[in-house]
């Protein structure tokens, strides 16, 4: 922020001409930020690609690499494990999403609210929190299963290898297609239904013609997330101790055989092609289908309250889903208080031992969480503010190219970026012999890196509300750029600055594929790293819960209060903002 | 022409009575005891301000919303409990509202793949159906890719195509500009008369309900005040609402006298009319006239009230004058040729009226 309004304190220009040409101090902001993301993004990325491209020592250009890939069983089999993980995942979570959208975006439904923020909840955890404690609950002996083999003498293998993986990836990241299918649902416009009735259609026909195609471009959205999301998740499947999928392949061969090896970069150029290729996809699909209908005086489907057979079976339907979505919750929890939970439907005997022993010898963990966390989230919001302005506000040649290039980390897969720093810092020394990519800083930067484009959309949303003319006003009335963007500009984007803070700070907290690979000794891993070390071992299945209720304790407590304040901004704004 | 007449045409239009309807949302009465009886083939509006209740009424025929009581007949047959989807009474939507992800055709086929329509039927009907509004060559572009007028007929394809027994139409010329407006509506008073379909126009302009419609309803606030034909409202308004919402209307106020066989009404500032034997007015009556019954002339004249010009406005056709009369001011329309006389502000007029336009409202 503070970079944002210096750097404008050179400028000079009023009225009109404020859009007229770039002053220096906007270059300067500029060249700045190009300068970070070309180092820290760019060429971290490039040398994934250039080592996935060359011959090993000759430095020349070669496809052998890619070729040894296709050659190599275990990693064409990883690829169609993750890609098959990533389709079931899309498809468990639609049955998960779709029920829920629809209920309550449809009917006069009691708890509505409750159910869509409840859906929300598994994405404050990420999926390998929940991992461990899925398997004492679905596992082969978990509580489901011991049960079942009581009562009907069978099992079912939920949590079997790719199955497992399967299940929680799709109760952890269904949300996304939750949020956008609801979105979506809520911006056809009532005469859109109408005019089907009117023309003699209802009911399921009704739903399937109109109201589903119209929902598409949200539903598409939300799915092409999820599949690039689980299809670059590292953590999960290796601590259900899934191996032969593709993130946990460039993991292993980077850290067991060495950065030197190429197939991990090679493992890396492959993610980073899949991802892409999904965003594509689904960005060709909804094409020419902004559906957005409402208009003037609509707003949304027609409501209707159920009858009571209606009302039983979604009530029911919505009950079922919200307790396996809150299982891995639930489990964690069990888990951070038994003593022993093994072979039982329910832990032996509880105990707090757990909790005392993370807050006395871990506590380093999470002290380091607050710590990169806090930072990261600081430099989005500086860059989201700073970017948000260059591209809205001024007339500087490239500046859709700083935008492009921040978001374009959405399409680099975390353990990626982690690979790429340590290939690309490594050799970097500091002065007193230490390798670059070692320093905790580079956690922090690569975790920024990760989560500015999220801070950036909350900037830049958070602008493009502000009326230009406000700053005119103001320039008007005698205040320079810097002290308009001060006293005008910044107070009106904080609603905005904060969700994007929130955004980077919650998720960074957790966030595990890129630290994994950076972090180099105990002392300077955050909360994540320690969780994935405990969880491991079965003794250390307790103490790693509760680090693990800890932080979804801080992540739930840090989203409210960023949403109490920012309801109560704007409420103090009222109908200016 | 035959296949469309053989696509889409009534042989039997449908008439519509609707009798003893209320609906309230809470303490909140939207629409009063409304009775009303439209006839087969009638091009019928509903005309009001906002919030009147004419879409309410609209969308109760439609069956978007429910009365608490009264019946809906179409054809003599009770259609109130009937949902939407049962009634067959088609709807032009305000907005449109045409499906974004289906291209002009397959909208338009659309109620008759709903309806069952063997296939062939339905490529003949939807072909005939956009050649009756022109837009032929247009049947395979997306929604998007139409203009506003273009839009509004493909709506109206869609609905006409099933075919339906009454036509309602919510406001269909309020998203066209004001020149296209005029040439729409010409072409939908063509389209009716030549399907003779039913039909209802929900609109708040009155030129426009004037323009097409054969018989009109004027409501405010739940209550229908007046149904007739368009001169018939405009000439006999039987009340101040209707009087003033139908064009402009000099409402005088003033008082019933007797002197000998002579009844007169003097207004406040002396002016004095007589009244013909044996007409009936009531004692707390207004006096109502429109602003083209006046004519004026320059100076004064026995028998004339006198008054005073204001101020004038040019509008063309016609020339507005506001004029001062001893308490009262009054519009009045003078129609303007090329070369006509007019009046200066301050000018001294006299002004006289045919009192056989005088209409006498009580509140």
């Amino acid at each position: 922020m503070d970079q944002a309004a210096t750097a404008q304190a050179s400028t000079r220009s009023f009225g009109s001409q404020k859009m007229a040409r770039a002053t220096l101090g906007q270059m300067v902001l500029a060249l700045f930020i190009a300068l970070f993301l070309l180092g820290f993004l760019i060429f971290p990325v490039a040398t994934v690609l250039y080592v996935a491209f060359t011959e090993k020592g000759t430095g020349a250009f070669t496809l052998i690499n890619f070729i040894d890939f296709a050659r190599t069983d275990l990693f064409v089999r990883s690829f169609w494990n993750s890609f098959y993980v990533s389709a079931m995942s899309v498809v468990l979570a639609s049955v998960f999403a779709l029920p829920l959208a629809y209920i309550t975006t449809r009917f006069t439904f009691r708890g509505a609210g409750l159910i869509q923020t409840l859906g929300f909840l598994p994405l404050i955890m990420p999926p390998f929190v929940g991992a461990v404690a899925m398997l004492l609950l679905f596992g082969r002996n978990g509580s489901i299963n011991l049960l079942l083999d009581d009562w009907f003498g069978f099992k079912i293998p939920f949590m079997e290898g790719l199955n497992g993986v399967i299940l929680v990836q799709s109760i952890h990241y269904f949300p996304f297609i939750l949020i956008n299918l609801s979105a979506s649902l809520r911006n056809i416009d009532r005469a859109m239904e109408e005019s089907a009735q009117n023309l003699g259609s209802s009911g399921f026909r009704l739903f399937r013609r109109i109201v589903f195609p119209l929902a598409m471009p949200g539903y598409l959205a939300g799915a092409s997330l999820v599949f690039v999301k689980v299809f670059d998740d590292l953590a999960t499947p290796l601590l259900l101790n899934v191996k032969d999928m593709l993130a946990p392949q460039a993991y292993l061969r980077v850290t067991s055989i060495g950065i030197a090896d190429p197939m991990g970069y090679v493992i890396s150029v492959v993610l980073i092609v899949m991802s892409v290729l999904a965003m594509w996809l689904s960005a060709c699909a909804m094409k020419g289908r902004d559906y957005a209908t409402v208009q003037r005086g609509g707003g949304g489907l027609m409501k209707r309250s159920m009858n009571r057979f209606e009302t039983i079976v979604a009530y029911g339907v919505v009950t079922l889903i919200l307790l396996l979505v809150l299982a891995p919750h639930l489990a964690l929890l069990l888990l951070s208080f038994a003593t022993v939970w093994s072979f039982s439907p329910l832990p032996d005997a509880y105990t707090l031992a757990h909790y005392s022993r993370v807050f006395g010898e871990s506590f380093v963990y999470i002290k380091n969480t607050f710590l990169y966390a806090s930072l990261a989230g600081l430099i989005d919001v500086v860059l989201g503010v700073a970017i948000s302005y260059l591209v809205l506000r001024t007339k500087l040649i490239g500046r859709e190219w700083l935008d492009f290039m921040a978001s374009a980390a959405l399409a680099i897969p975390g353990v990626v970026l982690g690979i790429g720093f340590l290939r690309a810092f490594y050799g970097v020394t500091l002065w007193n012999g230490q390798p670059l990519a070692t320093v905790w800083i580079m956690i922090v930067i690569a975790l920024a890196i990760r989560r500015l484009p999220y801070a950036l959309r909350a900037c830049y949303a958070a602008l493009q509300q502000i009326s230009q003319s406000l700053e005119e006003a103001a320039e008007n009335l005698g205040a320079n750029k810097a002290r308009t963007v001060r006293r005008i500009v910044l107070p009106l984007m904080t609603g905005g600055i904060v969700a994007g803070f929130v955004t980077s700070f919650s998720t960074a907290a957790v966030e595990l594929s890129a630290t994994l690979m950076l972090v180099q000794s105990n002392s300077d891993a955050p909360l994540a790293y320690g969780l994935y070390v405990f969880m491991q071992s079965p003794a250390g299945r307790g103490p790693g819960a509760a680090l693990g209720v800890i932080a979804v304790i801080l992540v739930a407590v840090c989203s409210w209060a960023s949403h109490v304040l920012i309801e109560r901004t704007q409420k103090a704004r009222g109908a200016t903002s | 022409m035959t296949s469309l007449h053989h696509a889409v045409s009534h042989a039997h239009a449908s008439n519509l009575e609707i009798s003893d309807v209320h609906v309230s949302y809470g303490q909140n009465a939207v629409l009063k005891n409304v009775n009303l009886s439209i006839k087969p083939g009638e091009f019928f509006a509903f005309l009001g301000p906002s919030g009147c209740g004419k879409t309410t009424l609209l969308r109760l025929i439609a069956g978007f919303n429910q009365a608490n009581r009264g019946s809906i007949k179409v054809g003599g047959k009770d259609i109130s409990a009937l949902p939407p989807w049962r009634r067959d009474v088609g709807m032009v939507f305000q907005s449109y509202a045409l499906w974004p992800h289906l291209n002009v055709a397959r909208n338009v086929a659309f109620g008759l793949e709903e309806r069952g329509v063997p296939k062939a039927e339905i490529t003949k009907r939807v072909q005939a159906a956009l050649d009756l509004v022109g837009l032929s060559d247009y049947a395979q572009r997306l929604p998007s890719q139409l203009s506003g007028g273009q839009q509004q007929r493909v709506a109206l394809a869609r609905t006409i195509v099933i075919e339906p027994k009454i036509l309602l139409l919510d406001e269909p010329l309020s998203n066209l500009d004001a020149k296209m407006r005029v040439e729409v509506r010409r072409e939908l008073r063509d389209l009716q008369q030549r399907l003779g379909v039913t039909t209802i126009f929900v609109t708040h302009d009155q030129e426009e309900a004037n323009a097409i419609c054969d018989r009109m309803a004027v409501m405010n606030e739940g209550i229908i005040q007046q149904v007739g034909t368009p001169r018939e409202l405009y000439e006999r308004p039987a009340n101040l609402f209707v009087a003033n919402f139908l064009g402009h209307a000099n409402v005088l106020r003033g008082a019933m006298g007797e002197s000998g066989h002579d009844r007169s009404f003097t207004l406040r500032g002396g002016e004095r009319l007589m009244i013909r034997e044996g007409a009936h007015i009531p004692d707390d009556a207004r006096l109502v006239l429109r602003p083209q019954a006046f004519s004026l002339a320059r100076g004064t004249a026995n028998g004339s009230w006198t008054g005073t010009v204001q101020d004038v406005e040019f509008l063309g056709a016609i020339i507005r004058y506001r004029v001062s009369l001893n308490q009262d001011d009054i519009l009045v329309d003078a129609s303007f040729r090329p070369g006509d006389e007019v009046y200066a502000p301050g000018e001294q007029v006299s002004v006289s009226f045919d009192s056989s336009s005088a209409v006498w409202l009580s509140q």
